[in-house]
């Protein structure tokens, strides 16, 4: 895999790094990711991220438990074995409600945490690269794709001056994880900014 | 855009002079540190008891269900009665973690990993009665609907017992997930700090290369939230059909509709108490006390106080619906065998509601809510009162059957059903001492998540909002979309 170069300025307080963010890209720069140690909430937009439609998966997910579940239980019970119990109904719906209700959440719950880790690329024995390891604990760290064009001293500068407390540059192998969401990440003000 | 407002009068939720480094550094410590002599003692004391409860059952399942003193009416006895205390122990860790989430309290966040571990080692422990008191333990897996060589055989959907198993395993795997998807930020923090190789390793493979980036938090949080409305439903669920074993029967005592709710509201009542035996140890072993203060330990109190209050009220209906019923098996079951004190149980009965109506009441005063022993005193005291509850319900209704020559002779259990329950009181402290020692037991991102809104030092610095007039309020703040007028705390200009 090719060699990617990236600079990379942390910032010791959310405060400082929302403005960074905004000027950052009303500079033109593409940022490639934030790390933090906490969910910041309004980062994931100021840096022009889309919403997740994780929830839309978790519906779809819950859905087919739904209908695994009363179409199995009704299946078996009028189809495959009808069974007499105490001359009871072969199909009793109100009966079947907690375990379509079980099957729902267990669905929905087990979907939804195996595509978060898959769409995040979570799983033991992952090895990927951080950029700083105080991004865990009380950094937050600003990641920047150079490209052929970008003036890596111009922007290490422009970084320290919106506040970054250290700034450095790293050439990292640009792997799988480096994550396919960045692709359609949209421009913050001015779309027609060239990036530099 | 910031939904919630925080306000100046509420009680900090972390005291002291902290920044994010120092919450890092006051709960990961522990698990770096050598664990001390106390930790060892109370470890090998669950341990030993574990021992005790896995010779207990192995007696049971060599021997049979004869080791156990149930009889030909007292088919349930500790056995169930432990099961039911158990899986109720677990709901509060539920409440905390999802319910409290939905309706935004900022104080779940010192609490409810620890709550949420105390969770699934309770249902852990639940699991193990119903399954044991099978008898033939090896064939437990007839209760799972697959299509099998023995006919197909189903099991019965349409049976309580059998929505026991789905409610019981599908919250016990929901619990875990949701716990262990909100472990992973933290044992990534673990794992950055490690100085030892093998530390290293092990919080490497825990935290499953968990970075920190933004879309990862922003699925994280989504997950979250989605597993918070999830778990909601289902831990209500859980205990409802818990009951449904009970109030589906025709048993007198048994066969009610309001079991529902009141297992509900017993469970959450009797997990906050577990929770706070738990954490009023915890926090003073680990010195967590900055983090799980006695702002916590009160809001606990006051939901102590409310599900204690709905659990009396419904011990009261229940008397009620008893006489109103005009039911003489019915009446018989609540004031004979329950209600009048001479009764073979009449003991067990009033101890109940000693312990779970009266002694709550007392938290209506604040200064006993804000007292740290005397909390930890009742927290004993209501669990005791909850399995008493569970006693109550299943062997008062049990050994007087409705023919007087099927009145069994009294029931009391052996050593080796003794030994069962305190085997599972050795598994769940086992667990929650390896937990203590090698997990982090506050959710540090969460606590640094509200630590600039909630934090003894930044609540001092921020505006004080409340001595605005409101027009000026209304001019500031109800328009979030101007963001120059934010206020100088964090996230609202965004």
């Amino acid at each position: 895999m090719a060699r990617k170069k990236f600079v990379v300025g942390s910032f010791d307080d959310e405060e400082v790094l929302f403005p960074a963010v905004k000027k950052m890209r009303n500079a033109g720069y593409k940022i490639h990711d934030v790390y933090t140690p906490f969910p910041v909430h309004g980062l994931d937009h100021a840096i022009g991220q889309r919403e997740t439609s994780l929830h839309t998966a978790g519906f779809i997910y819950g859905a087919t438990g739904t209908i695994t579940a009363l179409s199995c239980m009704s299946w078996i019970f009028t189809a495959d074995w009808p069974l007499n119990i105490g001359g009871k109904p072969h199909l009793p719906l109100p009966a079947f409600i907690p375990i379509i209700f079980e099957t729902t959440v267990l669905f929905s719950a087990v979907g939804m945490v195996l595509t978060f880790c898959y769409l995040c690329q979570l799983a033991p024995f992952v090895k990927k690269h951080h950029f700083h390891p105080r991004a865990t604990d009380d950094l937050f760290v600003m990641v920047i794709e150079c490209t052929s064009k970008t003036n890596v001293e111009d922007l290490k500068g422009f970084m320290a001056s919106t506040g970054a407390v250290e700034v450095n540059e790293q050439n990292v192998e640009a792997g799988w994880w480096l994550g396919r969401y960045d692709k359609d990440q949209k421009l913050y003000a001015d779309e027609s900014a060239a990036i530099a | 855009m910031q939904l919630k407002y925080e306000s100046q009068i509420r009680e900090p939720l972390v005291d002291g002079n902290k920044n994010y480094h120092q919450v890092t550094e006051d709960i990961i410590s522990p698990i770096e540190a050598k664990p001390g002599k106390l930790w060892y003692v109370g470890f090998f004391i669950s341990l030993a008891l574990l021992l005790f409860g896995v010779y207990s059952v192995y007696r049971e399942v060599t021997y049979g269900i004869g080791q156990w003193n149930l009889n030909k009416t007292v088919g349930w006895g500790w056995d169930i009665t432990n099961f039911v205390w158990w899986v109720g122990i677990g709901h509060a860790g539920t409440l905390i973690s999802a319910i409290l989430l939905l309706f935004r309290q900022g104080w779940r966040t010192g609490v409810n990993r620890a709550a949420e571990a105390m969770t699934i080692f309770a249902v852990m422990c639940a699991g193990q009665f119903p399954i044991f008191h099978m008898g033939r333990v090896w064939v437990a897996f007839f209760t799972l609907p697959y299509p099998n060589t023995r006919g197909p055989v189903w099991p019965n959907f349409a049976s309580p017992l059998l929505w026991d198993v789905f409610a019981i395993s599908t919250y016990f795997t929901v619990s875990l997930l949701f716990w262990y998807s909100g472990l992973i930020p933290d044992m990534a923090t673990v794992r950055d700090r490690a100085k030892t190789k093998l530390r290293k390793l092990l919080y490497g493979i825990a935290s499953f290369g968990w970075t920190g980036s933004t879309k990862h938090w922003q699925r994280h949080e989504s997950l979250s939230l989605v597993l918070a409305g999830l778990s909601t439903p289902l831990v209500l669920s859980v205990h409802t059909i818990v009951s449904f074993d009970f109030a589906t029967s025709v048993i007198p005592g048994w066969h009610t509709t309001i079991f529902p709710p009141y297992f509900v509201a017993g469970a959450i009542f009797s997990g906050f108490a577990m929770v706070q035996t738990l954490l009023i140890i915890v926090r003073k072993v680990l010195s967590l006390q900055e983090y799980i203060t006695v702002g916590h330990i009160e809001a606990m109190n006051k939901v102590i106080v409310l599900t204690g209050t709905i659990v009396g009220c419904a011990y009261l209906t229940e008397l009620f619906v008893a006489w109103y019923s005009a039911n003489d098996y019915e009446q018989y079951a609540f004031f004979y065998s329950r209600g009048n004190i001479f009764s073979p149980y009449g003991w067990s009965y009033y101890g109940m509601m000693f312990c779970n109506v009266v002694s709550p009441q007392l938290f209506w005063s604040q200064k006993l809510r804000r007292n740290i022993a005397f909390t930890f005193f009742m927290s004993v005291l209501i669990n005791i009162g909850m399995w008493f509850e569970r006693f109550v319900i299943i062997v008062t209704s049990l050994y007087r059957d409705y023919l007087p020559s099927s009145w069994p002779y009294y029931y009391s259990p052996t050593i080796w059903e003794i030994g069962f329950y305190l085997g599972t009181f050795g598994l769940f402290f086992t667990c929650f001492f390896l937990f203590s020692k090698y997990f982090p037991v506050i959710a540090v991102a969460e606590i640094k998540h509200v630590l600039k809104t909630s934090g003894e030092n930044y609540k001092a610095k921020v505006t004080p909002i409340e001595e605005l007039p409101a027009s000026e309020f209304a001019h500031e703040y109800a328009h979030v979309a101007q963001p120059e007028h934010g206020r100088a705390s964090s996230g609202m200009e965004h």
